[in-house]
């Protein structure tokens, strides 16, 4: 069982301050960490591996401090991890991003085929959730996104059984290996991490490739160049003003409110569109 | 099979640091465990940092460090409640390299110094407590983590577990540290922009200044307070021993916010944003409250080992240079293969060869003294303030005239038999 995660440095978005002239990131402000989906993913690799086996690779791109992130990923139970860093990965969208990945899991495959690919659901600082499914479209495997539960796996018929969240309830499906899965927080806890785990992480150097490590790439499809995403404005949203508090006793709050809510009834009146 | 290393440093402090940098540069197998998220996270320093001990770990380190600004002027303030009296000393000797000392900001300092570990060689794992030593036949062996699988080995444990060393008083190293023995400082960064820094301390860029307050900056009891800048904030703050703060009730944030609106006080950190609120224990018992250093397999350094000189505001060049000499000791050690307590009691000996503890003989009745007798801080500061507006208001009374009504009033008020006995213990506590 050769398991792959995919995992992002992101900074801190719970205590990142935004620049209020440009609206963007101060990326200064706030500590890069590993994107909080990814750790449970890695996890999820963890759990998945003491019932079978094998081996569990993560891989990343970013810049070389992105080091950092595999060897949190080795903390939480990895064997071994991959850095793609390179100038000509800068500057990359999710698409140009999807396809650098899918030419590193190539070469990895090449090495020990690969049976599944976890990534997180999506990453705090771009909130798209398209590199995974983007990924799994480029090497033609089947994308399970919103998991919550790898429920079995089977080694023998390379399948797998996938509880997935949906907006009401969940459903369970099968799917064949290899396959790619997006997952959710609540499909597990992180584990403390085991005292040896730590000192293999702190002794670890991460595989470094660079662009020339990868085969059959189509220069033209990588970073800058191969990204069509155009941001056309970035704002922050306005805070939502104060909530009013109403007092007295029960009847009266209630008359008030009816008050309010008779005010604003266009609010929630749905107008037909005919 | 649990890991066996040569040496464990727990805590990555100056410390600790120093210690495991030691230990790996002479090719020792160093595992450094630190309890806070990264080194620095859980640190607490007024934030002055001195030269010469992390030269002779780093040279010339000032030109890669993370350091905020050379110190270029002391100040001493004598603080009343409506006046001081203020003396320094400001000096360009001190603006050119290799510059005296610099104020730093921990957090950033520390993650800086405990890379310098890891460059040559010492592993390091953060976020992991220490829960206690393992002991077997009477020799410290190695430690036991809070995490899985926890144990881990070496022929030395290096105690740099800071302050309230749990580890050491599990050894019976130390009882429970008594209140009179520890400071309780409290201290804000409040974000400054660098012109008003500049402005209000008559500063150039890449000039510091640090200003020491005693008297009414803790309202009189054993303590002192400190306004330090920093490159684009200053570092304000306010320590008194434990035992005083019980004895008069004060609340530590009630003293801070007393210190930030005092009228002397106010103008220089007016307009500043609170960045960051920090609290912490000083070792401050000196020389009596240092403990056994040295033990079978096992070493204590820097605040574990209460090595602060409190009149001075030494601290982490003294942490350093015990890290230092504890690491001369553990290669010597590793040397002979005699992890001994014998054997390592050469780093005690070290230790108190050196200026630590010799610095600390010197001042070690200073602390009681002031606080068994608080007539230091809380009459002769006003005392001298008083007879310094006297002396320094032009009013047609001659020069002499006052000067002999300041003196009378000071012996008025306190006798001058006692005036005398005051003078000589203070001079005695201090020689």
């Amino acid at each position: 069982m050769h398991i792959v995660v995919c995992v992002k440095q992101v900074p801190d978005t719970k205590i990142i301050k935004i620049n209020p002239k440009t609206n963007t990131l101060d990326r200064r402000s706030a500590p890069a960490i590993l994107n909080p989906y990814d750790a449970h993913a890695v996890q999820e690799a963890v759990k998945i591996k003491r019932k079978t086996g094998g081996t569990i690779t993560v891989l990343s791109m970013g810049p070389p401090q992105a080091t950092a992130v595999i060897k949190k990923s080795i903390e939480i139970g990895a064997d071994r991890g991959v850095l793609l860093t390179d100038r000509a990965f800068a500057g990359a969208d999710t698409l140009a991003t999807s396809y650098a990945l899918s030419k590193a899991l190539e070469r990895i495959n090449m090495d020990l085929p690969i049976d599944l690919v976890i990534c997180g659901k999506h990453a705090i600082d771009g909130d798209t959730g398209q590199v995974g499914p983007g990924i799994a479209r480029r090497m033609d495997i089947p994308p399970i996104t919103s998991v919550i539960e790898v429920t079995e796996v089977n080694q023998e018929e390379k399948t797998v059984l996938i509880k997935r969240k949906l907006t009401s309830g969940y459903e369970l499906i099968q799917s064949e290996m290899p396959c790619l899965l997006t997952v959710e927080k609540e499909i597990n806890d992180i584990e403390y991490s085991p005292m040896p785990n730590m000192i293999k992480a702190a002794r670890y150097e991460p595989i470094i490739w660079s662009v020339n490590d990868l085969e059959n790439v189509d220069r033209t499809q990588l970073g800058l160049k191969g990204s069509p995403t155009i941001v056309g404005k970035m704002f922050t949203p306005p805070r939502p003003e104060g909530g009013k508090k109403l007092e007295g006793s029960v009847s009266e709050q209630v008359s008030q409110l009816m008050e309010i809510l008779m005010e604003k009834k266009d609010l929630f009146t749905l107008t037909s569109s005919r | 099979m649990p890991e066996k290393f040569d040496v464990i440093v727990v805590g990555a402090g100056p410390a600790g640091t120093a210690c495991a940098l030691t230990c790996a540069r002479n090719g020792l197998n160093v595992l450094l465990i630190e309890r806070g998220e990264y080194p620095g996270a859980k640190n607490v320093m007024g934030g002055v940092l001195y030269r010469q001990q992390l030269e002779d770990l780093i040279p010339e380190f000032w030109k890669e460090a993370p350091l905020e600004r050379p110190v270029i002027e002391q100040r001493f303030w004598m603080m009343d409640k409506e006046s001081v009296i203020s003396f320094g000393y400001k000096g360009l000797e001190w603006a050119v390299e290799p510059y005296n000392n610099f104020t730093v900001l921990r957090a950033k300092f520390d993650q800086w110094f405990a890379q310098k570990a890891v460059e040559a060689g010492a592993l390091l794992i953060n976020e992991t407590v220490v829960t206690e030593c393992l002991v077997e036949n009477g020799k410290v062996v190695g430690v036991r983590t809070d995490r899985p699988d926890g144990e881990v080995f070496a022929d030395v444990v290096v105690l740099a577990d800071g302050v309230n060393s749990l580890l050491s008083k599990q050894l019976g190293f130390h009882k429970e540290f008594r209140p009179d023995e520890v400071a309780l400082t409290v201290m804000e960064v409040i974000n400054l922009p660098k012109d008003k820094i500049n402005d209000r301390f008559n500063l150039e860029d890449n000039q510091g200044c640090t200003i020491e307050i005693f008297g009414d900056s803790t309202k009189g009891n054993l303590g002192t307070a400190f306004l330090y800048t920093n490159k684009e904030s200053l570092n304000i703050g306010v320590g008194t021993t434990l035992s005083s703060m019980i004895k008069a009730k004060l609340k530590p944030y009630e003293l801070l916010d007393y210190l930030k609106n005092h009228p002397m006080v106010k103008p220089l950190v007016a307009g500043g944003e609170s960045a960051e609120y920090l609290a912490h224990l000083i070792p401050e018992g000196g020389l009596r409250s240092v403990p056994k250093v040295a033990g079978n397999g096992v070493v204590v350094v820097g605040d574990a080992a209460q090595l602060v000189n409190a009149i001075h505001r030494e601290g982490s060049n003294m942490a350093m240079h015990s890290g230092l000499l504890a690491a001369e000791a553990v290669i010597e050690a590793k040397k002979r293969g005699d992890f001994s307590e014998t054997s390592l009691n050469s780093y005690r000996e070290a230790l108190y060869n050196s200026f630590i503890i010799k610095d600390l003989e010197k001042y070690k009745d200073a602390a009681h003294t002031f606080e068994k007798y608080p007539q230091y801080f809380k009459e002769y500061l006003p005392m001298m303030n008083r007879a310094a507006s006297k002396f320094f208001t032009v009013d047609g009374t001659p020069k002499r005239d006052k000067q002999k009504e300041i003196i009378k009033s000071v012996t008025a008020e306190r006798g001058t038999l006692r005036v005398i006995q005051d003078l000589y213990r203070a001079w005695k506590a201090v020689k």
